[in-house]
C-alpha cells in the first residue's frame, strides 16, 4: 500500500480514537455508574474518582432495596434467569429444528423448497407487533400467555429463520462429494447427516447458534406483550425497574450492566463466528 | 425411506418423490405456520370495526379503516416520522459505518482490536441501549447533559424536548447499529481485488478519484445489501423509541409500531391497530423483496469470487 505521511498517521489516530470513545465511551461509563453510590452519581461535576461500592449489585442480588423510603423488593435476579432460561431453550429447540431444514434445503432440489425457505425467511422481517398482537388475544384463550412454552414458541420466529439461513449457507459450501462416499461405503443417510455433515459445517452452526442466543437474549418486544413480571427477561425487567424505582440510579446502573454483560462476553469471546454470522454467510464462502 | 438416494443439484436419478427433504423440514415449518395464523388474523381485524372496550360495536367494515387513514393528520404524522426516522438511521449509518470501515481496512493489530471493540454497542439490547442514554442524558445528573451545557448549550433536553428527541432516537439508533454495517462494508473493502488499486497508485491517480471510481462502485453491491437490511429494521422501529420515550414527547415520535401498540393497549383500538400494521407490513414485504433478491447476487457473486 502506499506510504502515510505523519500528517496522515496523526489524523488516523485521532479519528480512530474518537470513533473508539463515542462507541464505548457510554457502556464504560454505565459500568462505572454501577459501582457508585446515588451520591457520587448525583454529584456535579461528573467526575472519574470516587470510592468504588458494590451495593448496588448487592441489592439486585438480594432482592431488597433498603432506602430511606422503606424495603422495594427487586425482581431483577428472576428476569436474569428467565432470560437465560429463554434464550437457551430457544437456540437449543431451533437448532434441533433449524439444522436437519437447512440441510434440506441446501442438499435436496425439491418442489417448494425454495418457496418454504422463503415463506421463513420472511418472518424475519415482518412488523413483529403484526403478529404479536393478535397473537396475545388466541394466547389468552390456549392459556399460553405468561408461560415459558408460549414465549419459547414465539421466539423461534426470530431464532429459527437465522439458523436455518445462515447453516444453509455453510452446507452448501461444502461439498456433497464427502457426504456421497460415505454413503456408497453403505452407511445410512442419519449416520451420513450426524457424522459428516454437522461436524464439517460445526463452525457455521456454533455462528448461527451463537447469534441467535444474543438475538433471543436482546429482544424486546416479544416479552414485553407476551410476559408478566413473573416470566420478563431483562430487558423487559430492567425497564420496569425503572419505572418502579425511579431514583435508585446506581442500581439502574448494575442491573443494565448485568444485562449487557452476559451479551458483550459471548461477544468478545466468540468475536470470529461472530462477524462471520452477522455478515450472513453471504460474503465469506 | 432407507434408499432415499443422497441427491444433490445435478444428481440426475430422480425414480420417485423423495420425501426425505419434506420430512427434515417440516418441523421448522409447523412451528412457523402456528405463527402465520395470528397474521391471517390480523388481516381480518383491519377490516373490523373491533374496540376491546366497546366490544358491542363490533362490526365488518370492509377498508374504512384504511380510508379512514387518508383524511388523519395523525396518521399522515406517523408515515412522516417514521420516514425521517428511517432515512436519517440509514442515511447517517451509512455514511458513518463506510467512513470507519476504510479507516480499518488495513489489518493492523489495533484496527482488528477495534473492530472488536466496535461490536459491543451491536451486541447491546436496543432496549437496553435507550435505557444507557437516557441515564447518561438524565437532565440533573446524566454526563452527556453535562457536557452540553459546558459547550453552552443551557436548553438542550434530549428525549424530552420535541425539537430534539428525533435527534436523541436517531443518535442511540446510530450507536447501536452503525458497527452492523461497518462490519458488513469492511467484509466488502477486503474482498475486493487489489490489482485495480495498485494499478491506481502505479499511475498516481488521485485519491478522491480511486474512491469514487474504483472503491465505489466495487462496493456498491454490498452498500445496498447493508442499507436495504437496515431500512428493514428502521422502518419498524420500536426497541429504542418505546423504552426512551414512549412515542412522546406528545406525538413526536409515534412511528408505526409504537403507535400501533399504544392504539392496541392505550385505545383499546384492534381494528385501527391492525390496519396500521399491514400498512406497515405492505412496505416491508415490498423492500424484503428487494432486498432478498440483491442478497442472493451478493451470495452468487461472493461464491463466484471464492
Amino acid at each position: 500500500m502506499e506510504h502515510m505521511s505523519v500528517l496522515e498517521r496523526v489524523v488516523r489516530g485521532v479519528l480512530i480514537a474518537l470513533i473508539v470513545l463515542f462507541f464505548l465511551f457510554p457502556i464504560f461509563w454505565i459500568f462505572l455508574m454501577s459501582f457508585q453510590t446515588n451520591e457520587d452519581i448525583l454529584r456535579i461535576p461528573p467526575s472519574l474518582f470516587f470510592t468504588p461500592t458494590l451495593s448496588n449489585y448487592s441489592a439486585l442480588i438480594t432482592g431488597k432495596l433498603v432506602s430511606n423510603a422503606g424495603t422495594l423488593d427487586i425482581a431483577f435476579m428472576k428476569n436474569l434467569w428467565n432470560s437465560v432460561l429463554l434464550s437457551t431453550a430457544s437456540v437449543v429447540i431451533a437448532l434441533i429444528l433449524g439444522v436437519p431444514a437447512a440441510y434440506a434445503f441446501a442438499r435436496f432440489k425439491f418442489r417448494l423448497g425454495e418457496d418454504i425457505a422463503f415463506t421463513l425467511l420472511s418472518f424475519r422481517f415482518a412488523p413483529p407487533l403484526l403478529v404479536l398482537l393478535p397473537l396475545s388475544l388466541y394466547f389468552q384463550q390456549l392459556g399460553l400467555t405468561d408461560t415459558y412454552i408460549g414465549l419459547i414458541w414465539v421466539y423461534q420466529l426470530i431464532a429459527l429463520p437465522l439458523i436455518l439461513w445462515i447453516v444453509r449457507g455453510y452446507f452448501e459450501d461444502l461439498s456433497p462429494d464427502i457426504e456421497y462416499a460415505y454413503r456408497v461405503a453403505g452407511h445410512s443417510w442419519w449416520r451420513t447427516f450426524t457424522r459428516i455433515a454437522i461436524p464439517l459445517a460445526g463452525p457455521g452452526i456454533a455462528a448461527a447458534g451463537l447469534l441467535a442466543f444474543i438475538f433471543c437474549w436482546n429482544n424486546f418486544v416479544f416479552a414485553l406483550i407476551l410476559a408478566s413480571a413473573e416470566k420478563q427477561p431483562v430487558t423487559v425487567g430492567a425497564l420496569a425497574f425503572v419505572t418502579a424505582s425511579g431514583i435508585q440510579y446506581g442500581q439502574i446502573a448494575a442491573a443494565i450492566a448485568l444485562s449487557v454483560a452476559p451479551t458483550l462476553a459471548l461477544a468478545l469471546y466468540a468475536q470470529r463466528y461472530l462477524v462471520e454470522g452477522l455478515s450472513l454467510g453471504a460474503l465469506k464462502g | 425411506m432407507t434408499d432415499a438416494a443422497v441427491k444433490h443439484a445435478g444428481a440426475p436419478a430422480r425414480r420417485r418423490i423423495n420425501y426425505l427433504p419434506y420430512l427434515l423440514s417440516l418441523p421448522a415449518l409447523l412451528v412457523c405456520i402456528g405463527i402465520l395464523i395470528p397474521f391471517v388474523t390480523a388481516v381480518y381485524y383491519s377490516l373490523q370495526r373491533y374496540r376491546l372496550n366497546l366490544p358491542m360495536m363490533r362490526g365488518f367494515i370492509w377498508f374504512q379503516n384504511y380510508v379512514d387513514f387518508f383524511s388523519d393528520r395523525e396518521f399522515w404524522h406517523t408515515v412522516q416520522v417514521s420516514l425521517e426516522y428511517t432515512v436519517l438511521t440509514v442515511g447517517v449509518e451509512l455514511v458513518f459505518g463506510l467512513g470507519i470501515a476504510m479507516l480499518l481496512q488495513k489489518q493492523t493489530r489495533i484496527n482488528n482490536i477495534v473492530s472488536i471493540l466496535l461490536l459491543l454497542p451491536l451486541m447491546t439490547a436496543p432496549a437496553i441501549a435507550a435505557l444507557m442514554w437516557k441515564l447518561m442524558t438524565n437532565p440533573n445528573f446524566g454526563v452527556l447533559s453535562y457536557f452540553v451545557q459546558l459547550l453552552g448549550f443551557n436548553n438542550f433536553k434530549w428525549a424530552s424536548d420535541p425539537s430534539t428527541a428525533l435527534f436523541t432516537v436517531v443518535l442511540v439508533d446510530v450507536w447501536v447499529y452503525t458497527p452492523f454495517i461497518m462490519i458488513l462494508l469492511l467484509a466488502g473493502l477486503r474482498s475486493l481485488p487489489t490489482q485495480p488499486f495498485e494499478a491506481a497508485a502505479l499511475d498516481g491517480v488521485p485519491r478522491r478519484f480511486v474512491f469514487f471510481r474504483i472503491t465505489l462502485p466495487m462496493l456498491t453491491p454490498y452498500i445496498i445489501t447493508a442499507a436495504l437490511f437496515r431500512m428493514l429494521d428502521s422502518i419498524q422501529q420500536f426497541d429504542i423509541i418505546y423504552p426512551m420515550t414512549q412515542g412522546g414527547p406528545g406525538n413526536t415520535l409515534l412511528v408505526f409500531q409504537v403507535r400501533a401498540y399504544l392504539e392496541f393497549y392505550q385505545y383499546t383500538n384492534v381494528g385501527k391497530s391492525a390496519a396500521l400494521l399491514i400498512i406497515l407490513w405492505a412496505i416491508t414485504y415490498a423492500l424484503s423483496n428487494v432486498f432478498i433478491k440483491q442478497w442472493l447476487k451478493l451470495r452468487e457473486r461472493a461464491r463466484g469470487l471464492a
